[in-house]
């Protein structure tokens, strides 16, 4: 994908707006993310909408912009450290003298509270994923020139 | 069906048969967005909130963009074909049969269709009951289902490996991009 950072930052309207929304987006991810056992919502929504803040911001200011504020390393870290986060709830149930996954074991003392831990860490984990998987599909595809 | 729904479907088909017509590959994905946005209302429109949030922001958003991403990489106008009637033929026989299929589906919306009467009813009254907490879609996607959800986890990351395998190229990268 060819982006122009220069002639992107000529258009001014598109800066400021973008400039404006962005920390928004950032914001309603994170909401959609931790609230999802309360409202519509939950990892795979909020990784993808976190993800698009940060490609929206990548497509105003150019990919190396983009990579100065997330590093690659990071996207692909945030891909496996997701999927371990979530397989590694399970192996802790299962330590813990649960069934995988079964999340009742997490508090000792209240079921409903280990459910809500369990499906809160197990969310982020999905949004970590996700909001990583599409990032690393951004990243390779708009690194790409065509030659 | 409610005047809206209706008026949406029309939408729908109407984008779908463009897309399939034009030439412009420019025109095609940014209709492809539009498309998915339709879908999005329509699954705001039967309440289900979660993937109508799921099909805007990936349907609409992040693979319009990489739709235009690819296409910058290749021709805008899609290379002229001689028009063929077999792969028409087949299509009309399949959507047929499918059409077909449809008829002996319980009504639209219709709340004592079977689908509704199997599982649903104890995960609703367990994500009161168990849960405590009112979205029976995240205690579904995340408790009951949580062996679904762990393996559609591992399906994306196996996606991003993937594309990484395909456009990385074999160069090794410190911190850039591929």
């Amino acid at each position: 994908m060819k982006i122009e950072p220069v002639g992107m930052r000529e258009k001014k309207i598109l800066r400021v707006v973008a400039r404006l929304f962005i920390p928004f987006i950032l914001l309603f991810a994170l909401y959609v993310q931790f609230h999802g056992d309360y409202g519509p919502g939950g990892g795979f929504q909020a990784g993808v909408i976190f993800a698009a803040g940060f490609v929206l911001y990548g497509l105003i200011f150019g990919l190396p912009t983009l990579q100065r504020v997330v590093p690659f390393i990071v996207v692909e870290a945030s891909v496996a450290i997701g999927l371990l986060l979530y397989a590694g709830v399970g192996v802790a149930t299962v330590l813990l003298g649960g069934a995988f996954l079964d999340y009742r074991v997490l508090d000792a003392h209240d079921a409903t509270q280990g459910l809500h831990l369990g499906i809160l860490l197990v969310e982020f984990g999905v949004g970590l994923a996700v909001a990583g998987a599409m990032l690393v599909i951004f990243y390779a595809f708009a690194g790409r020139r065509s030659d | 069906m409610a005047p809206i729904e209706l008026l949406l479907f029309g939408f729908l088909i109407a984008v779908a048969l463009l897309v399939a017509r034009l030439r412009d590959l420019l025109a095609a994905a940014l209709l492809l967005g539009i498309f998915s946005l339709l879908c999005a209302g329509l699954f705001v429109l039967n309440d289900a909130v979660d993937v109508a949030f799921t099909e805007a922001a990936v349907g609409a958003g992040v693979s319009t963009i990489l739709l235009l991403g690819t296409l910058s990489l290749t021709r805008r106008e899609e290379k002229s074909q001689p028009t063929r009637w077999a792969p028409l033929v087949v299509v009309l026989v399949t959507g047929g049969a499918l059409a077909l299929g449809i008829l002996d589906m319980p009504a639209y919306g219709d709340p004592t269709a079977p689908i509704h009467q199997h599982l649903a009813p104890d995960y609703i009254a367990g994500t009161a009951a168990e849960f405590g907490i009112p979205n029976v879609v995240t205690a579904i996607l995340a408790s009951y289902r949580g062996f679904d959800t762990l393996g559609e986890t591992a399906v994306i990351v196996t996606a991003a490996i993937g594309i990484l395998a395909l456009l990385a190229s074999g160069r090794r990268w410190k911190g850039g991009a591929p």
